[in-house]
């Protein structure tokens, strides 16, 4: 969708955004732990316009058979977008995008899970995009690392995604709808916040080396306050209850 | 208050700092111990461990687990453990002599048994018995499912938890390692059982917790 055509300014004189944010400041992140009952672990999050609920069933035996791994899990998310999330009716079902979506999602949140603990069980990850206001990727990754941490499940370290991109040839943080359509970028991300990994990384658009690298900095700082958001809110679900009883 | 205090809550990839030798539940990386569940920490006899708040059964040897028979074939049935892994209850690890293909005259589909985890390899398969002295089918009763790291609490120290919740209700119960507890008694004590076990799963990580367990449980009798 980069480089639509398109007379509005995204940012004005006072180098705000069209939303009123600053180039390195995030959307509103409310998430939440447990939503789900029937599920091993959920979690639900608003960012921005997005509203994501994701639900982890699993580990469990892998069917098909063909499909299990004799000495790991494998880690099956699948993206969905809801029919009302966007503007214009979505039709329902697995497109191109939401294919690509669960894979390097399903590549991503493997890499933080320690799926050689599990030899042939699947663990599945659904993400279900309820209102989609860009982004909703790498939300989509924030809440699962949640949801899965909710189910129990071992983990290196909890995931975030975050994206940067260039809008008016300025480099922001998390991009909203108007940026993402009109915008020059978009750099979506993963990141194991802890040891800095990278677990996920891609770019629509063009940006020069050194605002790719001024990007994926900016993300990377705002990975870590959404860890911490994730921290508190895991622990908030058990500390937090007791306490108030 | 103080009895309410609540345990060290970690999330998965949280620095643990803690003497000890790393246990289940953390990783090294570098120097330094790592958790890899969202859990509690527990140092206990030189090791520091975490134990999850939630998560499936991970079958051990020698568990005693509560199980649901959910197909038959000519020479075992299929139980479900509540484990990632379906467990096979082989014609010989049963203490009747069943004919090829005559497994649904013992077991039928939706039968409970109480069960011993025989052997369990490193694919994840696992066997499981009956062929032990206290092992058998489990007929009528009521079950409900815990987190299976919560098991230790619902049976609490010396078992003096779940020697509570007998007394107090008259009801058998039977709590699998697997986190499957079966209750069988007057339906009164059974809804009270399945209160207090709730509460139980639900305040698992504070202290004080039997005494609490108590209270509640005199406060239903009046």
């Amino acid at each position: 969708m980069m480089g639509m055509k398109s007379d509005i300014r995204l940012i004005d004189d006072n180098g705000l955004r069209i939303d009123g944010r600053l180039p390195n400041q995030l959307r509103p992140i409310k998430m939440e732990v447990g939503v789900v009952k029937r599920a091993d672990g959920s979690a639900y999050i608003e960012w921005g316009g997005n509203k994501i609920i994701a639900a982890v069933y699993g580990p469990r035996e892998a069917y098909p058979k063909h499909v299990q791994e004799s000495d790991r899990a494998i880690v099956r998310a699948r993206y969905n977008m809801a029919a009302f999330s966007v503007d214009e009716r979505k039709r329902p079902g697995p497109d191109r995008r939401s294919v690509e979506l669960s894979k390097v999602i399903s590549e991503a949140l493997t890499s933080a899970i320690f799926v050689e603990k599990f030899p042939r069980t699947a663990i599945d990850v659904y993400i279900e995009v309820l209102q989609a206001d860009a982004g909703t990727r790498v939300a989509g990754i924030t809440v699962a690392s949640l949801a899965l941490a909710d189910a129990g499940i071992p983990m290196r370290d909890l995931i975030v995604g975050c994206a940067a991109g260039k809008v008016d040839d300025v480099v922001v943080l998390d991009l909203n709808k108007e940026e993402d359509n009109f915008g020059q970028a978009d750099v979506p991300m993963a990141i194991l916040p802890r040891t800095g990994e990278i677990a996920l990384l891609q770019m629509d658009g063009d940006l020069t080396y050194d605002e790719l690298t001024n990007a994926m900095e900016m993300a990377m700082d705002a990975a870590k306050k959404i860890y911490n958001m994730e921290i508190e809110t895991l622990k908030a679900k058990y500390g937090g209850d007791v306490n108030e009883q | 208050m103080d009895e309410k205090k609540v345990r060290d809550i970690v999330v998965p990839g949280e620095e643990i700092v803690a003497e000890g030798k790393p246990g289940r539940g953390v990783f090294y990386e570098g120097e330094k111990m790592y958790s890899m569940y969202l859990g509690i920490v527990d140092v206990r006899s030189g090791y520091v461990n975490v134990i999850p708040l939630s998560g499936c059964y991970i079958p051990k040897k020698g568990d005693k687990v509560i199980g649901k028979v959910i197909d038959l074939a000519p020479m075992n049935w299929v139980v479900d453990i509540n484990a990632p892994y379906y467990a096979p209850l082989h014609v010989n690890d049963v203490p009747w002599r069943v004919g090829f293909g005559d497994t649904g005259r013992f077991l039928e589909i939706g039968d409970v048994i109480l069960a011993k985890v025989s052997n369990v390899n490193e694919m994840g398969q696992v066997w499981i018995t009956l062929k032990e002295q206290g092992l058998r089918k489990l007929e009528g009763g009521h079950l409900i499912h815990i987190s299976p790291s919560k098991v230790p609490r619902v049976i609490g120290k010396g078992g003096s938890m779940i020697q509570l919740l007998k007394d107090s209700t008259n009801c058998r119960i039977y709590v699998g390692q697997n986190g499957t507890i079966w209750i069988s008694g007057e339906p009164d004590g059974i809804v009270k059982v399945i209160k207090a076990i709730r509460m139980i799963e639900r305040e698992a990580h504070t202290y004080g917790l039997t005494d609490r367990v108590k209270e509640f449980l005199e406060r239903g009798d009046e």
